[in-house]
């Protein structure tokens, strides 16, 4: 692999950058591998990559219908924080954040990971007590987050409205360490990085069909032909039902739009991430001085990647009255994501009931930050048939009662 | 914008004036059913890449609860009918038919 250097900038700007070769290959899919992963997402990628870096499993195929990073990772609003309510989730959550602040040196390629911080504002009383439980909870998990005044969320952002008058900020959760990062870059990064231990991703392979002989998986079709495996990983998001369907099973999971948009760009104004949950809606400045804008997902089931238009409205709305200085901005660009919700809003890393197929989905509107996360835990459970920070998150907790119930201690969860 | 008319008062209504209520034709469990029975019925949903029946209720409106048939990959609705049936009736399986030949769901066609 060619490494990405300021040095290596300075020679190939010196020979007019024609020494520059191509990231990460174009393979034709071979007849056999001993692990194929579906979705070239970025869980699907993370997970390869740390079968190759963790357990040496590098007979690996990465299969995706469209193009790398084509689904929600290209798709979303890129908060990264792990300010979570129930134990399973701030482990992985913090671990997979903890990644990030390295991500760019491990992989070598720049994720542009930004830990500005992130703020969740309480703007009702019932929110105080939540984010007050959220950074005690944050203190014993060993997460840094700390409810701070209203004065201090001013302090941190002055283009916030924190006198109301419908919802006065009351006070905020405080992460200081989690940020954004590039969405792209992660899914790029970690494809190079597969495709230099000699691992093959393949785009534009859409898998139609799981092969399985006395309940243990053998191979998929796809729209390139069949390819054998001895392992099977399905981290599709959205398209989980569509993929569990072909291989014989159901999921606790719904498929809905969850739409984001940005403005025009403007000069530099706010230096923090913020989320409004009570009024629904949350903002960002990019590095291109875009407002990142997300907001609530629709409640019907949608495989479209648009969303409603009355729901960009409602935010919007939302945001005028946290941030009046916006109210005259142009959006430029608005678009969509399919998200796969699951019934306690946690995700699933499990065993499946075919012998031999894993899957990793069900991470919803909040998937983004999780990615190196979840590929560490997706990889060793794949490899070694148990991981602990997988542990909790198994497709039977369902069946069994153990939830892990997120959807009470945040109303957005991205 | 998802415009659904209520079988009831015959208000052609956008989804604002709608709540959505998820899978429909579920089989309610009770007492004496098992774990497995129970995470069917409250948490494993088909959430087919297609035809799609579905509950919403008319929440702006006359408040009732009804079915629609719907194609979650289009928007498009081939009907909506009466909440008080446990399967889709004839005449919304023919509208979907129609625009989808072979299509079948459960044992339904
Ligand atoms: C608008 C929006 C805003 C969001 N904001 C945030 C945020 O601020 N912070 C955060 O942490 N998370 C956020 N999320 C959630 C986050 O984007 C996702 O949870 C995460 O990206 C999921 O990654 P993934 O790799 O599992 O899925 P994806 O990136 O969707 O990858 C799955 C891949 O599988 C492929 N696939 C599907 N079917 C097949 C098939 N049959 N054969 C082959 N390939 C197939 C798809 O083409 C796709 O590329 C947001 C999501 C959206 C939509
Ligand atoms: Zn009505």
């Amino acid at each position: 692999m060619q490494r990405y250097s300021a040095f290596a900038v300075a020679r190939e700007a010196l020979r007019h950058h024609r020494g520059w070769g191509r990231a990460w290959g174009a393979p034709e899919p071979k007849a056999h591998y001993d692990t194929v992963i579906v979705g070239a997402g970025g869980h699907g990628l993370a997970t390869a990559y740390w079968l190759g870096k963790r357990f040496g499993i590098r007979d690996v195929a990465v299969i995706e219908k469209g193009w790398l990073g084509g689904g929600n990772t290209g798709r979303n609003t890129t908060i990264i924080r792990s300010n979570y309510l129930q134990d399973p989730s701030a482990a992985i959550y913090e671990k997979s954040r903890a990644l990030y602040e390295t991500m760019s040196q491990d992989i070598n390629y720049n994720v542009m990971f930004s830990p500005r911080g992130v703020m969740m504002l309480a703007q009702t009383e019932h929110e105080v007590r939540g984010y007050r439980r959220t950074a005690q909870a944050n203190a014993l998990q060993g997460v840094e987050t700390q409810f701070i005044s209203p004065r201090r969320v001013k302090e941190l952002c002055p283009i916030l409205n924190i006198d109301g008058p419908r919802y006065p900020v009351l006070g905020a959760l405080w992460q200081p360490r989690g940020g954004t990062a590039r969405h792209d870059a992660v899914a790029w990064g970690y494809a190079r990085a597969c495709s230099d231990m000699g691992m093959d991703v393949i785009q534009q392979c859409e898998v139609t069909a799981v092969r399985s002989e006395a309940g243990q998986v053998t191979g998929i079709e796809t729209t390139r032909g069949t390819i054998g495996c001895g392992r099977l990983g399905i981290v599709v998001a959205g398209h989980s039902g569509v993929l569990a369907d072909m291989a014989g099973f159901r999921l606790p999971i719904e498929s809905v739009a969850l739409q984001a948009l940005v403005s025009e760009p403007i000069k530099p104004c706010m230096d923090v991430v913020v989320m409004a949950n009570t009024v629904h809606g949350y903002m960002s400045q990019s590095d291109k001085g875009e407002m990142v804008i997300g907001g609530g997902a629709d409640g019907y089931n949608n495989y479209t990647q648009r969303g409603s238009f009355h729901h960009i409205e409602e935010t919007v709305r939302a945001l005028v009255e946290t941030f009046p200085m916006i109210s005259r901005l142009k959006m430029l660009r608005q678009w969509g994501g399919i998200v796969d919700m699951t019934g306690d809003r946690s995700p699933i890393i499990s065993r499946t009931p075919l012998g031999g197929c894993y899957i990793n989905c069900g991470w919803g509107t909040g998937g983004f930050k999780a990615i190196p996360g979840s590929g560490w835990a997706m990889a060793e459970l794949m490899a070694k048939g148990a991981s602990p920070l997988a542990e909790a998150f198994t497709l039977d907790r369902f069946r069994q009662g153990r939830f892990i119930d997120e959807s009470v201690a945040a109303g957005v969860a991205h | 914008m998802l415009i659904l008319t209520c079988p009831y008062c015959g208000v052609a209504a956008d989804e604002t004036e709608l709540a959505p209520g998820g899978e429909a034709h579920l089989t309610r469990e009770g007492p004496g059913s098992d774990d497995d029975a129970f995470a069917g019925y409250l948490f494993h949903r088909e959430n087919p890449k297609g035809v799609h029946f579905e509950r919403w209720r008319h929440a702006m409106g006359c408040g009732k609860w009804f079915h629609a048939a719907r194609c979650t990959v289009t928007l498009e609705v081939f009907g909506t009918y009466a909440a008080q049936v446990t399967e889709p009736p004839r005449a919304i399986r023919d509208a979907v038919s129609a625009r989808r030949p072979g299509w079948r769901w459960r044992d339904l066609t």
